[in-house]
């Protein structure tokens, strides 16, 4: 059963990507980002597959819930048009359509074969493990620094935004 | 077969690299900004993979994925609002226009 | 204090003093004309009277011969610096303070209104020393380093109004003159010491009289190539052509530089190292002395024929020059050295008596210009006429005992042809010498005045007289006072046991080589004549038309400078532009090209990374990720 879930939310994940990056459809912005929500939502499907669910839970709430609304926000704020099908100009343009792909391939294919090398031991009976509770034990005593580092960092973010997005920057 | 480790990080591997071929292929910055955080999901994903495979069920993955989505969320705020401000200047989010740091 | 002024240090003082107040010039009282004035005067007069009383302490020989200490030591190669004390350079020490001190009082008044006032004294200052540094030598280097220094020194006086270009010109083609003859030099030098293994002058006296065969098949070369140097500071023929352009500069440098001092420095060098040329085996002397003849009967021709007060001075001191060569040529080294020291006398008179001509006219040098100055400047004219009798060789003024010298020593000599034609030479010369003094002594003191100039004309201020009474005296008494003497021990033996008193000197020529002694006389008596004859109450210039083109000649100075232009300084200009060209396009245009070309194209094709392009930066991001991974992978 969870195999085949597993297969499932795995297809999904990368239909949802590839429909990201390249929809041959539409080449509205809006519907990349929609598909984007889609391809979070199952990656929190997998988390939760992975006893993560605290973090499934966070990932659909504020990366699906927050993060690409705020992304939809902008979008919709800039009235972005549907991206211009433009001729890909210059040698770089050219260049780069051919070596782009390539080096991702490469860099696939230097994974994969590391991978074949010396697979993982991975333990055939996974515990359930994973709940809230132990996650914030974890969070609050060994990870304290780094939390409250990161409250910080959310606050000079707050007032970056609130900075660069004001109308006339003098 | 049953699913171990790695086919969760073939799975992260090609969620990464369809990431990056969004960077480098599409010339929208929004959607360029979306394919990054495509990529930063796929990392997401390994390392929570990591944290259920690891003996001892360590949850440090959890945590440090935790961290990650804070970040992520921090930078894509940050991001925005420098990609608003860029659009209201030049008019365009066509990265081939926004070449001024050319030599 | 005491050992600072003890008699062997004095003439360390002497040397130094002048160098000491250039430098202090130089840098701290440009502003300040009279203190700078000051100081160039107090270090020559008190090198004056320090050169006394070390004269007096210590005698014309004294104990020690040297003051030394070691400069330079390489391997075999020991070079001292140091002063030498013989009659010889004693004496010349004496002249040299002696003279300049006069004419740096002298300059005191005539640059009174000069804007370079202080520079010009620096510049004197930095000359005494140089000068000095000559005499009091002991080896080839140092000689060499005063020389070369005697050579700047020169250059910057004879240019000091640098912004005529005349004077600039005149600056580099004396320097250039003299470098030439200084190759020479150089070249004959290191044959010495080569051959000798030495560079000291009396290491090298001792080596030759012991071997005067060291030198071997090179004798004659060395001998003619150290000659060269003189050639060059002394103007002889061929490289004559600097000294009346040099007349350039201020009428004291002429009279310091280019009468008295260091043009007298080539004969002095010769006399130096007389011992390297009389070898046996050597044909210098034949050569030099033919030289010296030819250098003076071209001079004195030239003379005839020049209407600037200075150019006639100059080609005289050039004419008195090659009859000092010509005498050390003809084997007689105290005699030159005679001739130089009265020389320096009455020819530093005659520029200065001309200088006060020149200042009481307010610039003006031809002498068709002036006229009947006798009554408005009498002092003026009666030490002029001083100067000039004695350099025309009347008795019983200094010149003539020292011409006669020469010519005694001329008659002397084993070969017949060399003594009579010698003679003649010296006979004519003799003639033409008293020809174109008297030429210019009627043309400019006495007549009728041919312009305004002469009307408004008045006597120089006492600054300027006093050095010219000064030295109207020694030039009627050089000739008595024993100076013959001094070079006698010199150069014949240093332990003579009796010098002749005053009168026996008055007639020693008469009585020992009376030929010569007629001879001259008559010389001087018969160009005197003729002088009268043509220029006594002349408005112009009468041998123009009587002479025709042999008169051109002799204006146009035999057109050596022309000959010169045409020839070397063509040669020259064409290796600059080949120069030039190898320069331009083989190193410049391909050497540099070559490399500033490629810089420029890898620039260039670098830069293309830099696009601007934000997709671009990722993929070269994605590649380094590749490659680093591979490398991690490996």
């Amino acid at each position: 059963m969870q195999d085949a879930l597993f297969y499932l939310f795995g297809f999904l994940t990368l239909l949802c990507g590839l429909l990201v990056i390249a929809n041959p459809f539409s080449r509205n912005p809006v519907t990349s980002a929609m598909f984007l929500v889609l391809a979070i939502a199952s990656l929190g499907g997998l988390f939760v597959l992975l006893h993560a669910y605290f973090l499934g839970a966070v990932q659909v709430l504020v990366y699906a819930g927050a993060v690409m609304v705020l992304f939809l926000f902008v979008i919709m704020l800039l009235d972005v048009k549907a991206e211009e099908r433009r001729k890909i100009r210059g040698l770089t343009g050219k260049l780069l359509v051919v070596f782009g792909p390539l080096s991702v391939i490469a860099i696939l294919f230097l994974f994969f074969k590391s991978l074949s090398a010396g697979p993982p031991n991975s333990d055939p009976n996974p515990t359930l493990e994973g709940g809230t509770i132990v996650l914030g034990k974890l969070l609050f005593t060994q990870y304290l620094l780094p939390f409250e580092i990161v409250s910080v960092l959310l606050l000079v973010a707050m007032i970056g935004v609130i900075l660069l997005s004001k109308k006339d920057l003098r | 077969m049953k699913v171990g480790f790695e086919h969760y990080l073939i799975l992260s591997a090609l969620l990464f690299a369809l990431g990056l071929t969004g960077v480098l292929v599409r010339r929208n910055l929004l959607v360029i900004y979306m394919s990054l955080e495509l990529m930063l999901n796929a990392a997401n994903l390994s390392l929570v993979a990591a944290s259920h495979f690891s003996p001892g069920h360590s949850l440090d993955g959890q945590v440090f994925v935790f961290f990650i989505i804070t970040v992520a969320a921090a930078e894509v705020a940050v991001g925005l609002a420098l990609i608003v401000a860029l659009y209201r200047r030049r008019q365009t989010a066509h990265v081939e226009d926004l070449t001024t740091m050319k030599l | 204090m005491n050992g600072l002024l003890h008699s062997q240090n004095l003439p360390w003082l002497v040397l130094f003093l002048p160098l000491l107040a250039a430098g202090l010039i130089t840098l701290f009282t440009r502003r300040d004309r009279n203190l700078s004035a000051g100081l160039s005067i107090g270090a020559v007069v008190a090198g004056f009277i320090f050169t006394v009383v070390f004269l007096a302490t210590s005698g014309w020989t004294p104990k020690t011969t040297e003051s030394t200490f070691v400069w330079l030591s390489i391997g075999d190669l020991q070079i001292d610096f140091g002063l030498r004390f013989d009659p010889l350079s004693i004496l010349m020490m004496l002249m040299v303070t002696g003279v300049a001190s006069l004419i740096h009082i002298y300059s005191w008044g005539y640059m009174r209104d000069d804007a370079g006032f202080s520079r010009f004294f620096a510049c004197l200052s930095l000359f005494t020393f140089s000068m000095l540094g000559i005499v009091l030598s002991t080896n080839f280097v140092q000689l060499f380093i005063f020389w070369e220094l005697v050579g700047v020194s020169s250059y910057l006086l004879i240019g000091f109004w640098f912004e005529r270009t005349a004077a600039a010109d005149a600056g580099k083609k004396a320097f250039i003159t003299n470098r030439l003859g200084d190759f020479g030099f150089l070249l004959g030098i290191l044959l010495v010491w080569k051959n000798l293994n030495s560079l000291h002058f009396g290491m090298l006296q001792r080596i030759v009289t012991e071997n005067p065969q060291a030198l071997g098949a090179l004798t004659t070369a060395a001998g003619l190539l150290i000659f060269c140097g003189a050639m060059g500071k002394s103007a002889q023929f061929p490289l004559h052509v600097w000294l009346p352009d040099a007349m350039e500069g201020p009428t004291p440098v002429s009279a310091l530089i280019h009468a008295a001092t260091m043009v007298a420095a080539g004969v002095y060098m010769l006399c130096r190292v007389f011992f390297l040329l009389n070898l046996p085996a050597s044909n210098a002397l034949l050569v030099i002395a033919c030289i010296g003849g030819f250098t003076a009967l071209l001079s004195a021709l030239i003379a005839v024929q020049q209407n600037d007060i200075k150019r006639i001075l100059a080609y005289s001191t050039l004419s008195q020059l090659g009859y000092m060569v010509m005498g050390v040529g003809l084997g007689g080294p105290e005699q030159s050295m005679f001739h130089l020291t009265t020389h320096a006398f009455f020819k530093a008179l005659l520029f200065l008596g001309a200088g006060s001509v020149i200042l009481a006219l307010h610039h003006e040098q031809d002498i068709w210009k002036m006229g009947a100055l006798r009554k408005k400047m009498p002092v003026t004219f009666w030490t002029f006429l001083v100067g000039t009798l004695a350099l025309a060789g009347f008795w019983p003024l200094s010149g003539f005992f020292s011409k006669d010298s020469i010519l005694a020593t001329a008659l002397e000599h084993s070969h017949p042809m060399v003594k009579y034609g010698f003679f003649a030479l010296g006979a004519l010369v003799a003639i033409l010498t008293a020809f174109y003094m008297f030429r210019l002594v009627f043309v400019v003191f006495l007549g009728a005045e041919k312009s305004d100039g002469p009307g408004h004309a008045h006597e120089s201020a006492p600054v300027i007289l006093w050095p010219l009474r000064v030295l109207a005296v020694f030039s009627i008494i050089g000739g008595f006072i024993g100076i013959e003497y001094i070079y006698h021990r010199q150069f014949t033996s240093p332990e003579e046991a009796h010098a002749l008193t005053f009168a026996q000197q008055l007639i020693h020529p008469f009585t020992a080589a009376p030929i010569a002694a007629l001879g001259g006389l008559i010389a001087a008596v018969l160009g005197l004549a003729v002088a009268y004859a043509l220029y006594a109450k002349a408005d112009k210039d009468p041998l123009p038309e009587k002479l025709g083109a042999l008169s051109r000649g002799m204006r146009n100075r035999f057109y050596f400078d022309e000959i010169y232009q045409a020839t070397v300084i063509r040669i020259h200009e064409f290796l600059a532009t080949l120069a030039d060209w190898f320069e331009r396009w083989i190193i410049e245009g391909f050497c540099v090209g070559l490399v500033r070309g490629g810089t420029e194209i890898t620039g260039k094709m670098l830069r293309q990374v830099q696009s601007g392009n934000l997709q671009v930066y990722a993929f070269l991001f994605a590649l380094g990720v590749a490659f680093v991974l591979y490398l991690a992978l490996k």
